[in-house]
């Protein structure tokens, strides 16, 4: 074969092409698939119930990603300062993973139960009301939001479509779990379980 | 991994390097024959460069032999192909544990000189002062603080002032086990806005003395003496705080203290027992116990 025909034909190329950029994905992404340490949820991690799970909606909403990563690598210097290093497992239920790829704040796959509930209302609010030096923005917003009930229903049910276990309770309690919470108490539950799973030292 | 997919991953490896070794050999030549030359239509430049199938740079060749040999030795160093686990025998978590060991051995002989000094010795130690301050700087001074003065809602720990107590054991104890302050929301029992307000101004000015004619005396007396005490001394056993001086918690002005009334408060100190251990703790301890001093 001359390389000439591939340079000519250029339906042929594109064929070629995918089938090269596509073994690295075959070889590195699909054996993950199958591995239970990536797919099985690690001890204690279960579907998120629907205040946290709309209060993760608002994370990636506001793009906390952006300046907070949710990823601990193995390293002492890591796990010194935030908790026990992630594993795959916690992540089963997160659709995206929020791993992020850039700390101008601080990690926060281990945040929850480090400070109060109020320190995070606070915060959140206003950050340099506790933090003088941060450059974190406020977010007063969440405090006078209410979370749609309705909306809640229809994300579980998505998620359980995709293979998250919800029960069918669980969906017709949807509604009535975020009757009334407000988006900066969705909020603050979300980050209060981040990484409670896995925190002890 | 199942030894299925082990072998998936090793097959699909070993033929791209292959395949590339191939691709390389297939393109290498030693340039167009002279009939291509002059078949060629193709564009010539400053003479005889033309665009036809020209050999490689040798210089790209051997770099690119040279990542070749470079797989080669790289998979047998490392476990990338799965099925062997690579002469070094690394792994992530067996780096992490080294380094954790590592870590380990440099600092225990430190925590055990530590734990064989009491708080006045650690205080007076300055190599425990400074871990202190870097603990302190980790996972104190989000609430309390850089320079541990606090913010509203979250005590300031340089000065005397103790809400659940000041004595070593006191702090450690809040730092292992975590606090858990409730100031009941009392607008209710209170009655109306005339009480509310009364009750403000007694409270603000009790740092003078106790205005027993007040009209909110009475309810204090009723309502607000069990934590606060018959003098507003305050009460360490539930970290009420000492209402007969002028620190205040969460601000002194009319409207939080009314709202501290009407809302009560809930003040928490997370538990770090789990986040930092025994050892740590009580250096921590010692450090926020000579910041006050």
């Amino acid at each position: 074969m001359n390389h000439q025909k591939v340079e000519k034909n250029i339906n042929l190329m594109a064929i070629l092409i995918v089938i090269v950029i596509s073994i690295g994905g075959l070889v590195e992404i699909v054996p993950l698939m199958a591995s239970s340490s990536v797919m099985e949820p690690y001890e204690g991690i279960k579907p998120y119930p629907a205040v946290q799970l709309a209060g993760r909606d608002i994370y990636v909403r506001e793009g906390c990603y952006n300046c907070h990563s949710q990823q601990i690598r193995p390293f002492r210097s890591e796990t010194e300062r935030y908790g026990p290093y992630s594993v795959a497992g916690e992540f089963v239920y997160d659709r995206p993973f929020q791993f992020g790829s850039k700390r101008t704040g601080p990690d926060l796959a281990r945040v929850g139960k480090r400070y109060s509930d109020e320190w995070h209302r606070i915060h959140l609010l206003k950050p340099q009301d506790l933090v003088p030096d941060s450059n974190m923005p406020s977010y007063p917003w969440l405090a006078t939001t209410m979370l749609d009930g309705e909306l809640m229903e229809r994300k579980l049910r998505t998620l359980k479509m995709l293979g998250d276990p919800y029960t069918d309770a669980d969906i017709e309690g949807a509604a009535a779990a975020v009757e009334g919470v407000t988006e900066m108490d969705a909020l603050i539950a979300y980050l209060q379980n981040l990484g409670t799973a896995r925190s002890a030292r | 991994m199942s030894s299925a997919w082990a072998w998936y991953v090793f097959v699909g490896t070993v033929v791209s390097i292959l395949a590339c070794f191939w691709l390389i050999m297939f393109s290498k030549r030693q340039g167009p024959s002279p009939d291509e030359i002059a078949g060629s239509e193709a564009h010539v430049w400053d003479e005889d460069i033309r665009e036809l199938n020209n050999p490689l740079p040798r210089w790209w060749l051997w770099m690119f032999i040279g990542t070749l040999i470079w797989s080669i030795g790289y998979l047998i160093y490392y476990p990338g192909l799965v099925v062997v686990d690579g002469v070094a025998k690394w792994s992530q978590v067996a780096q992490y544990e080294a380094e954790m060991a590592a870590a380990e051995e440099r600092y225990a002989p430190l925590f055990e000189r530590f734990s064989a000094m009491d708080v006045e010795a650690l205080v007076n130690d300055p190599q425990a002062m400074s871990l202190g301050s870097s603990l302190f700087a980790n996972y104190c001074a989000q609430c309390h603080g850089s320079s541990a003065q606090g913010a509203p809602g979250f005590p300031n720990l340089t000065d005397e002032e103790w809400l659940w107590g000041g004595e070593p054991a006191q702090i450690e104890q809040a730092i292992l086990k975590g606090r858990n302050a409730v100031m009941p929301a009392l607008g209710p029992a209170l009655g109306g806005e005339s009480e509310v307000t009364a009750m403000v101004e007694y409270v603000k000015s009790m740092q003078d003395g106790q205005d027993t004619s007040s009209p909110a005396h009475a309810k204090y007396m009723m309502l607000c003496i069990a934590c606060h005490g018959p003098t507003g001394n305050g009460n360490p056993i539930f970290g009420a705080p000492n209402l007969a001086n002028d620190i205040w918690l969460y601000g002194s002005s009319d409207t939080v203290i009314r709202k501290t009334i009407m809302e009560g408060r809930n003040g928490v100190m997370p538990a770090h027992e789990a986040l930092i251990g025994p050892d740590r703790a009580r250096i921590l301890a010692a450090y926020v116990y000579s910041l006050s001093r």
